[in-house]
C-alpha cells in the first residue's frame, strides 16, 4: 500500500523489561530492509538480541541514536517506502512522540505480573502463571540445570497471548527452596506435579528444557493422565553424552572471569551472554545451599561426561503426543540425541543454534509450542 | 527479591544470622532501645538510625543489650568474647569513636591470630556509620578506613549498595577473624532489589559495576555510585569507564585492578576519606610499581582536601568528592599528552 509508514519501537523481550539500550543500529538511513531482517542490537539487563524489522521498506529514519536507553513502545526508527515524502516522514514521527506514554504498551496488566512465591507441599517455588485462565489446557515449561524461569523470557510473553503459561523455578533454582531431596528427575517431576496440584490444574501441556525435559519424561511416567503432550527442547535422558565441562565448571565457578565462557558454551551465538546474565547467575550461586543443591542435582543425573539414565523407554511408554526440538550446535547435549526417535515423533533441528533454543530462536520455538497444543 | 533499603538488608543480615547461629549477639549504644525507648518498650528505636530495630524483640536481652557509653569497655568485651567462642556484632555507631577503643582492636583483636601461634580465632564484626554529606561535623564525618586497612590482622569492607551490604555482612559474620564494616550513613534509605534468603559474597573480590575501554574508575562505598553516575554521563559523550568496587579494602582485589588497568591504561581513583595515606595513594602506588608500562596517562585521585569534615553544609559538598569532578577527572586523562622528548 503505498504511503504506509511503519514505527519502528523499542521492543519487549520477555515479561520484565520495561526499557532498552539501543546497542547499534544494523542498518543505516536509506537502506532497503526486508521483514524479518535484523534491524538493531537491543541490550536489556537480561540478554542482548537482534530486533527483527516488522516489515519491509526502506529505513527512512533513525529516530533514537545508538546507545540511547528507551522505555519499550519508544520510536526507534521509521519504516516507510521511497513514495512517502521526508514531510510526511516528520508529521508522523512529531505525532507518535506527542501521543507516546512509556509504560502505556498493550498487555500492560500482563506485563506486570510478577512471580510470586508458592507453598507446594514441604517446598516453597517461585511461580510466574500468565496467560488467559479459560483459554483450554495450560502449558507448563520446565528449565533446566542451574536455569530459571527467566530462561523462558522470550516465550513466556508471547504465549501467553493464547494460553495461559506457568513457568517455575524449580527446587535447588532461583528463589526456590534449596532442598532437592536426592536431586533425581523423578524426584523433581513430583515436585511438578504438586505445582499442578497446587494451581489447581488437571492437565497441561507440557515443555520441558534439557534437564526439565527429563523431568517432564519423569513426569509423564508418574502422572500421564496429566500430561497433555510433551515438547522436549534439547532434553536430558535421549542421548549418552553430557558435557562434563559445563556441569563441572557451572557448579565450581564462581566469579565473572570464570563462568562467563561456562555460560558460552549454552549459546551458538557467544555475543548473547550479557554481564548482566552472568552476574544474575553468580547471585543465585550465592544464596545458602545453592551451589549444594546444584552438586546433588548434578550427581544424581551426570557422571563423568555421561548421562546416567536413559529415559527413551519413557517416551516410548507415553502414549500422547511428543515433540522434540534442537539446536544443531549445541555443546551440552549433542543433537545426535534426536537420533532414532519412534517415526512418530516430530524432530525440528535449529540450525546456527545451541543449548538455548527458546533464546536463540525464540519465535520459532514459540510457533512450535503453539501448534503442537493446537494440535494436541 | 523485593526492594529494600540499605537499613532493611543490614537488619536482615543480622537477623538471619542470629536465627542461624545461637553464637551471633549484638551490643552497643542504643542497639537494643536507643532513643524513645522505655522499659515497657525497649524497641522503639533500634540503634539511633534503626538498623538494628526489632532484634531486641525478637532475641531478647541476652542476645542484645545496650552497653554504657565506654567504647573501651564494649569493644573489648566483644574481642574477648570472640576469642572465646561467640560470634559478636558490636557497634561503634559512628567511626570516628575508634580513637576511644583503638588498643582493643588494633592491639587486641587484631593481633590474637598471629601472637597465639594460630590456636585464637576472633570471629568479631565492628560496625560503624562513616562519611560526610550529613552535616554532622567534624567528629562524626570521618571516612576512616584506610586507618583500618593499614593494621595487619583486621579485614575491613565497604558495601555500596543494599544488595552487597547483605551479603558482606552475612560473610563477615562468618568469617572467623576480626571484620570492620562500614555503612556510610547517608545510604540507609538507598534502595534495590534484595533476595529474602540469605547469601554471601566472598572477600577481596571486587565487582565491575560496569565495563569500558578508556578509563579505570576504582571507587569506594558511597563512591561508587557517583562513579557510575559520572561514567553514565561520559559514556554519551563516547567515553566508556569500567568501574571497580573492591568492595573490601583488606583483603584489596589487586589483581582485578591491575587486569582493568591493563585494558584501559587510565586510572582515576574515588575516595572519599583523606588524601594522605589513604585508599587512593594505596591504589596508585601498586598500579605505577605493578602496572607503570600500561599507563596512557597519569594516575588521577579524587579525593576531599585534607582537613576536617567541615560542618557548614555548602562547605561540606564543597569537601566532599561528586560526578561532576570524577567525570572532569576522566576527562583530564583522556586529554592528557605527553611532552615530546627534546
Amino acid at each position: 500500500m503505498a504511503g504506509t509508514i511503519t514505527p519502528v519501537t523499542m521492543p519487549k523481550f520477555g515479561l520484565a523489561m520495561t526499557e532498552g539500550k539501543l546497542a547499534d543500529w544494523l542498518v543505516s538511513p536509506g537502506d532497503a530492509v526486508t521483514a524479518g531482517q535484523e534491524l538493531a542490537e537491543i541490550e536489556t539487563t537480561k540478554i542482548t538480541n537482534v530486533y527483527e524489522s516488522p516489515a519491509a521498506g526502506t529505513l527512512r529514519r533513525q529516530v533514537a541514536p545508538a546507545g540511547e536507553t528507551l522505555p519499550v513502545g519508544a520510536l526507534l526508527g521509521v519504516l516507510a517506502g521511497s513514495d512517502v515524502s521526508d514531510a510526511e516522514i516528520d508529521a508522523f514521527i512529531e505525532k507518535f512522540q506527542s501521543e507516546f506514554v512509556a509504560g502505556d504498551e498493550d498487555g500492560a496488566d500482563e506485563a506486570s505480573s510478577e512471580p510470586e512465591m508458592l507453598d507446594v507441599g514441604t517446598r516453597r517455588l517461585r511461580v510466574q502463571d500468565t496467560g488467559a485462565r479459560d483459554a483450554g489446557v495450560p502449558l507448563l515449561l520446565i528449565h533446566g540445570f542451574g536455569g530459571d524461569l527467566t530462561n523462558w523470557m522470550l516465550n513466556q510473553g508471547d504465549l501467553s497471548g493464547t494460553t495461559r503459561v506457568i513457568t517455575f523455578d524449580l527446587p535447588g533454582h532461583g528463589e526456590s527452596t534449596k532442598d532437592v531431596g536426592d536431586g533425581t528427575p523423578a524426584m523433581l517431576a513430583a515436585v511438578a506435579r504438586d505445582l499442578l496440584d497446587a494451581l489447581g490444574i488437571d492437565r497441561a501441556h507440557i515443555g520441558g528444557h534439557s534437564m526439565g525435559g527429563a523431568v517432564a519424561l519423569e513426569l509423564a511416567r508418574l502422572a500421564p493422565e496429566r500430561v497433555a503432550s510433551l515438547s522436549l527442547i534439547a532434553p536430558a535422558g535421549l542421548g549418552k553424552t553430557i558435557n562434563q565441562e559445563f556441569i563441572d565448571g557451572f557448579i565450581t565457578a564462581d566469579r565473572r572471569k570464570t563462568l562467563e565462557p561456562v555460560l558460552q558454551l549454552l549459546v551458538h551465538d557467544k555475543g548473547l551472554v550479557s554481564r548482566q546474565m552472568v552476574e544474575g547467575i553468580i547471585r543465585f550461586k550465592r544464596l545458602d545451599g545453592a551451589v549444594a543443591g546444584l552438586t546433588t542435582l548434578a550427581k544424581a543425573s551426570f557422571e563423568n561426561g555421561q548421562q546416567k539414565e536413559n529415559l527413551r523407554p519413557l517416551l516410548e511408554a507415553y502414549k500422547g503426543p511428543v515433540q522434540v526440538l534442537w539446536g544443531a550446535e549445541d555443546e551440552i547435549l549433542p543433537v545426535s540425541g534426536s537420533e532414532g526417535l519412534p517415526s512418530e515423533v516430530p524432530v525440528s533441528i535449529f540450525p546456527g543454534t545451541g543449548h538455548m533454543p527458546q533464546l536463540e530462536k525464540a519465535a520459532e520455538i514459540n510457533a512450535k509450542l503453539k501448534d503442537f497444543a493446537a494440535k494436541s | 527479591m523485593s526492594k529494600k533499603s540499605f537499613r532493611q538488608a543490614i537488619n536482615e543480615a543480622l537477623r538471619q544470622e542470629m536465627r542461624r547461629d545461637p553464637r551471633v549477639i549484638l551490643m552497643g549504644e542504643d542497639v537494643a532501645g536507643g532513643q524513645g525507648g522505655s522499659a515497657d518498650n525497649p524497641d522503639a528505636w533500634g540503634g539511633v538510625l534503626g538498623v538494628t530495630k526489632g532484634l531486641y524483640t525478637e532475641f531478647g536481652a541476652e542476645r542484645v543489650f545496650d552497653t554504657p557509653i565506654s567504647e573501651a569497655s564494649y569493644i573489648g568485651a566483644a574481642a574477648g568474647a570472640a576469642a572465646t567462642g561467640l560470634r559478636p556484632v558490636a557497634e561503634l555507631m559512628f567511626v570516628d569513636f575508634i580513637g576511644s577503643c583503638l588498643d582493643q582492636v588494633m592491639n587486641q583483636a587484631a593481633k590474637f591470630r598471629y601472637m597465639f601461634g594460630g590456636k585464637a580465632r576472633t570471629p568479631l564484626v565492628i560496625r560503624a556509620m562513616y562519611g560526610a554529606g550529613f552535616s554532622a561535623a567534624a567528629q562524626h564525618s570521618q571516612a576512616l578506613y584506610p586507618l583500618f586497612t593499614h593494621i595487619p590482622g583486621l579485614k575491613v569492607v565497604i558495601p555500596s549498595s543494599p544488595y552487597e551490604a547483605k551479603g558482606l555482612l552475612i560473610e563477615a559474620i562468618r568469617d572467623d577473624d576480626p571484620v570492620i564494616f562500614l555503612e556510610n550513613k547517608v545510604m540507609y534509605d538507598d534502595e534495590e532489589d534484595v533476595p529474602d534468603d540469605s547469601y554471601t559474597i566472598p572477600f577481596g573480590e571486587a565487582n565491575l559495576t560496569r565495563e569500558g575501554d578508556d578509563v579505570t574508575i576504582v571507587a569506594f562505598g558511597r563512591m561508587v555510585n557517583f562513579a557510575n553516575q559520572a561514567a553514565d554521563r561520559l559514556e554519551k559523550e563516547g567515553i566508556t569507564c569500567t568501574v571497580i568496587d573492591p568492595r573490601t579494602t583488606s583483603p584489596l582485589d589487586t589483581g582485578t585492578i591491575l587486569d582493568c588497568v591493563a585494558e584501559t591504561g587510565r586510572l582515576v581513583i574515588v575516595d572519599e576519606s583523606s588524601p594522605r595515606c589513604n585508599m587512593a595513594t594505596d591504589v596508585a602506588a601498586l598500579v605505577a610499581e605493578e602496572a607503570f608500562d600500561a599507563l596512557k596517562a597519569p594516575i588521577r585521585r579524587v579525593t576531599p582536601p585534607h582537613t576536617p569534615v567541615p560542618f557548614a553544609s555548602v562547605l561540606e559538598n564543597l569537601y566532599m568528592p561528586d560526578p561532576a569532578r570524577i567525570e572532569a577527572a576522566v576527562k583530564s586523562v583522556m586529554g592528557y599528552k605527553a611532552k615530546q622528548e627534546a
